[in-house]
């Protein structure tokens, strides 16, 4: 065991956990308006637009996340067409590809954990409300969606932390994440144990917050 | 009868020595992802330089060979681990990976190459036909000074852990912006797609892709070599210590450096270098 090495990477990796914190409240971000609004199209009564939000979901999940950023950065990128449109522009940063795949990944299983968070209402709540002559608008937003909310917690907490992990894949499009940066230091050092063990530990510590920033929410937020 | 006995026992003893005296049994590491150096055929198959040439260094060892694959990023440290035991890669000999591991005796060189798109402003720059880092000089100078105000604010792409990384890295053409990839199979996708201004690797590399794929991605500026770019290509083995399974390794080392001498008199490097480069590469 290379211990000094393991002292004089950890800041190194501390700087490039900063790339990983941003790739991860960007894409969480995103995800969540993605997410509410698949969820509500989900919920949807109109099989179309029912079954378009279905299958959006169902592919995103149904495929790994690293062929999903495959796909977006070297795949696209090899379309000539593409090239030529101002879509490129976001295209050619590997910063934004990352983003818009962790960002539709973790809209996919965000607007499932809603969709079934809104399903298992009650409907004699919103009967309730509705007894009392409020309106259906302001049902849905100042009760639906906190019960939703609510009820989606322990699940959406496991989805930020697979989330915070699956940012590791951004290393595959040379982007300089914690991983990535570890991967560096690993390449002109050749003593992969060392790094990755303090790597790690960095995500470790990261999932310890999340998780009790979760669980914290969750006993503030419960109906007892 | 007592001569049939006498046979029989001769017999059983030659079997018994020649079963004994098997052949040694090593495993060499390679990328499958850098040719013309090593690739893979489309069924899966590792071809290339120099899975060609391990598998004639092992006969004149009468060493029993299995060639395998691993990702370059990780091929020093799983040499170490001993999942291998000899690296043929491509891997160019530098005193940054003598401190982990040691080489036998270079087999082949081939010089660096910047590449760009055709049409890129980069393609008129004036600079020697080659440079070689170890000699210095003016001229050297002069090509780095005019390679650093080229470069400058462009995007530079190359493989991860390589030479032509350390090359970028070391100041000698200032500080430019480089992007790292895991093969360079994505350094060339991301140089057609445009991501990439410029890429530097090995020359065949590029000429390689460009004949294969059929994109126009042309050769610019000088060759490199020397310096940061190492002293050739060798065979990569874990240094030698005096425990038993070091000794080994030391044999192992030696008997490499012996068959690289004895295939370089027979020509059988040039040969396959001229066969696979379409130049003769070897050392």
């Amino acid at each position: 065991m290379d211990f000094d090495l393991m002292i004089t990477s950890f800041p190194k990796l501390l700087g490039a956990t900063a790339v990983t914190l941003k790739l991860l409240s960007a894409s969480l971000f995103f995800g969540l308006l993605i997410g509410l609004l698949f969820a509500i199209l989900r919920l949807n009564k109109k099989i179309f637009i029912n079954k378009f939000a279905y299958g959006y979901s169902y592919i995103f999940r149904g495929t790994p996340l690293l062929v999903q950023i495959f796909i977006i950065y070297f795949g696209l990128g090899q379309i000539e067409y593409l090239r030529t449109t101002f879509l490129w522009v976001i295209l050619k940063e590997p910063y934004w590809c990352a983003i818009i795949a962790f960002t539709l990944n973790t809209g996919a299983y965000t607007s499932e954990i809603l969709r079934s968070a809104f399903q298992t209402i009650k409907p004699g709540i919103i009967e309730a409300g509705k007894s009392l002559g409020i309106s259906n608008k302001i049902i849905f937003y100042k009760i639906q969606i906190p019960i939703a909310i609510r009820q989606s917690l322990p699940a959406y907490g496991n989805e930020i932390i697979l989330m915070m992990k699956g940012t590791s894949l951004a290393s595959t499009v040379t982007l300089m994440d914690l991983t990535g940066v570890a991967k560096y230091i690993i390449s002109t050092t050749f003593k992969p144990i060392e790094v990755f063990i303090v790597a790690g530990g960095i995500y470790l510590f990261m999932t310890f917050i999340i998780h009790n920033v979760i669980k914290y929410l969750e006993k503030k937020y419960s109906f007892q | 009868m007592n001569i049939f006995k006498k046979t029989i026992l001769t017999v059983l003893a030659s079997l018994f020595i020649i079963g004994n005296v098997s052949a040694e049994k090593i495993k060499i590491g390679t990328e499958g992802a850098y040719p013309p150096w090593n690739s893979k055929d489309a069924s899966g198959n590792l071809i290339g330089f120099e899975v060609e040439l391990a598998q004639e260094l092992c006969t004149i060892m009468k060493y029993e060979c299995t060639i395998v694959e691993q990702d370059w990023d990780g091929m020093i440290p799983a040499l170490v681990m001993r999942k291998f035991d000899a690296i043929m890669a491509g891997m160019s000999i530098t005193a940054e990976r003598q401190k982990t591991i040691t080489f036998s005796q270079g087999y082949a060189d081939e010089v660096a190459s910047l590449a760009v798109m055709k049409g890129s402003s980069l393609e008129g720059i004036e600079t020697p036909e080659g440079i070689n880092l170890s000699l210095g000089g003016s001229d050297v100078k002069k090509a780095l000074k005019t390679l650093t105000g080229a470069l400058a604010g462009k995007t530079v792409c190359t493989q991860t852990g390589t030479i032509h990384q350390n090359f970028l890295e070391s100041g000698d053409v200032g500080s430019v912006n480089v992007r790292t990839y895991k093969t360079q199979d994505e350094v060339n996708l991301d140089l057609t797609s445009g991501r990439c201004d410029v890429a530097l690797a090995a020359a065949v590399a590029f000429t390689d892709y460009a004949d294969k794929s059929g994109k126009p991605v042309v050769l610019v500026g000088p060759t490199f070599s020397g310096g940061a770019f190492g002293n050739g290509v060798g065979v990569g083995i874990r240094q030698a210590s005096d425990s038993a399974i070091g000794k080994r390794d030391a044999k192992i080392l030696k008997d490499f450096n012996k068959a690289i001498n004895k295939a370089r008199k027979q020509g059988i490097i040039s040969k396959l270098a001229i066969k696979h480069f379409g130049f003769d590469a070897s050392m």
